[in-house]
């Protein structure tokens, strides 16, 4: 790509006495014509979701133009949002992901409150420990937590494999860290003043925290709910471990293992499933972008 | 006993004392601020800490869990091809999809930076799309543009006369197909933080270099890169984590098919620790991925606390 791009940006710029509106005019056109590239090659994927999503399985099978819906239907549709097995799959992603991010905030908040504003000994240590926790990947980790949960359920007979609420043990070990790590730096940034004022007024740490510091963040409390919500919507690794039993599964676990059935693979319906997979947090997205990117980009995350 | 009993005046007053010396010290700030870290602490401690611990010892039991073996499951790895194949594969997925993630984002965050301010958040938003889209299904979307036998690829490929490519059964197309979808998926990540980089860098340096006649591969070599040296290294950094330690893509595309080509580290130790149920085998490859990630998170920790130096 850089090659193309220098090849054709280059005579532009070496035309020395033409003007400097016809040069960035055609820096402009070339911007915009790799732009429109880029943009193909990132919606292609989603697009062709959409298009299968409305084709039927004789469509399908047929081998006709795969990029053009000749004989549009909702039955993929219907088909899913009528089965109880995908729209328990949509019931436990719903209610994992909701409280997680309950969970996370109920812990990140106020410890990324007393860690940017409340120095005591080993803050530092903890804030710098923090940040390398969320460096840790969950691929690393599944394996002991598997084997953990499994001897905690031998001893206590307390059964967590397979059951859906060992995610929400789980995804707050994802969300935690950045969450209280963005918090950190949305909190510190609030002058010192506000909250001096306050104590002095006699507020105690905690309304401090609740009448000042979480009004004056709230973006950042969006921003890192819409990262703690999207993160457990997506998780794929620890369902997968976790969890078999089809009434336990989330969203892209339960795709993945029940639409496939063997080598028979039904793609109206897997592009349909991953399409109401993918829903929610591109409405989200298309409604609080901003938001979204902030919370997404201020620790510098995923990629 | 007895004691207590008779001085219970005594002892009630001495117990109120100490409720409010206990109330107190529950006051005192580095009390409450401890407080408020707890529930962080027991489940970094807990979930994050301990299985970690915990894996080195998995690692060194046997397949039963139930003799110590010291070394030999990594004795066993080091025998085994697949392994190697695995440590090489590992490397050449993150490698080349960091390259070219990083690079592409570069070009694409000055396209965008190069339109007019208006239209950009338009552009911004298209092109981020992947990145918002749950990788798991997104996959799904790609391995179907990849069926063996109705790849869309092939269909538009065909018009040109190029011949059915089989994506995901040859070893080095499969290879190419889970870094393209990684390349894809990350590639908007690196162009949302240069785009925020490039915004950061003074118009009046690029007016100066313009008047010094430094042409537009000068521009970027002197102004823009020096500038923006911080936010790729940093970058670039995490971004060798996470791919390093990807799980979804190669799982879902190939399963680390065909003959165990294209799996990496973590699909690897799923395979063998809970698809194959030998967990301390499972966990010893996964322990592979540590030193790396101990090398990156050094150079981000220096980075991060330079930066945090500075401000």
């Amino acid at each position: 790509m850089t090659t193309v791009t220098i090849d054709k940006t280059a005579p532009t710029r070496k035309v020395k006495y033409g003007s400097m509106s016809r040069d960035r005019t055609w820096a402009l056109r070339w911007s915009y014509f790799f732009l429109a590239i880029f943009a193909i090659f990132s919606l292609t994927p989603p697009i062709y979701m959409l298009i299968t999503s409305l084709k039927s399985s004789a469509e399908i099978s047929a081998a006709t133009n795969p990029w053009w819906v000749f004989h549009p239907t909702l039955e993929n549709y219907v088909g899913l949002l009528t089965s109880n097995q995908f729209l328990r799959f949509f019931w436990n992603s719903a209610i994992v992901s909701i409280f997680v991010v309950t969970i996370t905030m109920l812990i990140s908040v106020p410890a990324a409150f007393a860690l940017a504003r409340m120095r005591f000994w080993g803050s530092t240590v903890l804030a710098t420990g923090v940040f390398l926790t969320y460096l840790i990947p969950e691929t690393l980790l599944f394996i002991p937590l598997f084997k953990m949960f499994a001897v905690i359920g031998d001893w206590s007979g307390i059964q967590l494999i397979n059951r859906w609420y060992v995610l929400l043990i789980l995804y707050p070990t994802l969300t935690v860290p950045f969450c209280t790590w963005i918090m950190i730096g949305y909190f510190a940034s609030i002058p010192k003043e506000l909250d001096e004022a306050a104590i002095i007024d006699g507020a105690s740490w905690f309304q401090t925290l609740t009448r000042i510091f979480i009004p004056v963040a709230f973006p950042g409390i969006i921003a890192a709910t819409i990262f703690a919500f999207t993160v457990s919507w997506a998780q794929f690794l620890y369902p997968l471990v976790f969890t078999t039993s089809t009434d336990q599964l989330v969203m892209p676990v339960g795709i993945i293992t029940t639409l496939i059935k063997g080598d028979v693979f039904n793609w109206g319906q897997i592009m349909t499933g991953a399409l109401l997979g993918a829903a929610p947090p591109l409405i989200i997205y298309a409604f609080l972008m901003d938001y979204y990117i902030a919370g997404l980009t201020a620790g510098a995350t995923k990629g | 006993m007895a004691d207590v009993a008779l001085q219970s005046n005594r002892a009630a007053a001495q117990a109120a004392r100490k409720r409010s010396s206990l109330h107190k010290m529950l006051r005192r700030k580095s009390t409450v601020a401890f407080l408020m870290t707890l529930p962080l602490i027991l489940l970094i401690a807990t979930l994050v800490i301990y299985p970690a611990f915990y894996a080195l010892h998995l690692a060194t039991l046997n397949k039963s869990m139930q003799r110590f073996v010291g070394l030999s499951n990594f004795e066993f790895l080091f025998k085994r091809e697949t392994f190697w194949l695995v440590v090489k594969q590992s490397c050449i997925f993150a490698i080349t999809a960091v390259i070219f993630k990083a690079l592409l984002g570069f070009i694409i965050a000055h396209f965008v930076h190069n339109i007019p301010a208006k239209g950009q958040r338009k552009w911004r938003g298209m092109l981020l799309v992947p990145w918002v889209i749950p990788p798991a299904m997104s996959t799904l979307a790609w391995l179907w543009l990849f069926d063996p036998s109705y790849s869309a690829f092939n269909y538009t490929l065909a018009f040109f006369g190029i011949g059915p490519i089989s994506w995901t059964g040859d070893a080095n197309w499969a290879r190419f197909s889970v870094i393209l979808v990684n390349i894809w998926v990350g590639a908007p990540f690196f162009m949302i933080m240069y785009l925020a980089a490039l915004k950061s860098v003074p118009e009046q340096l690029y007016e100066a270099a313009a008047i010094d006649g430094a042409n537009w591969w000068q521009r970027i070599w002197y102004v823009t890169l020096p500038m923006m040296r911080n936010i790729i290294a940093i970058t670039t950094l995490f971004s060798l984590i996470v791919t390093f330690a990807n799980f979804d893509i190669v799982r879902i595309l190939t399963a680390g098919g065909p003959l165990d080509h294209t799996h990496i580290f973590a699909t690897w130790a799923f395979r063998i620790g809970i698809e194959g149920s030998d967990i301390p085998l499972g966990a010893s490859v996964s322990l592979f991925m540590v030193p790396i990630l101990a090398v990156a998170a050094i150079f981000i920790l220096r980075d991060v606390n330079k930066r945090g130096n500075e401000a």
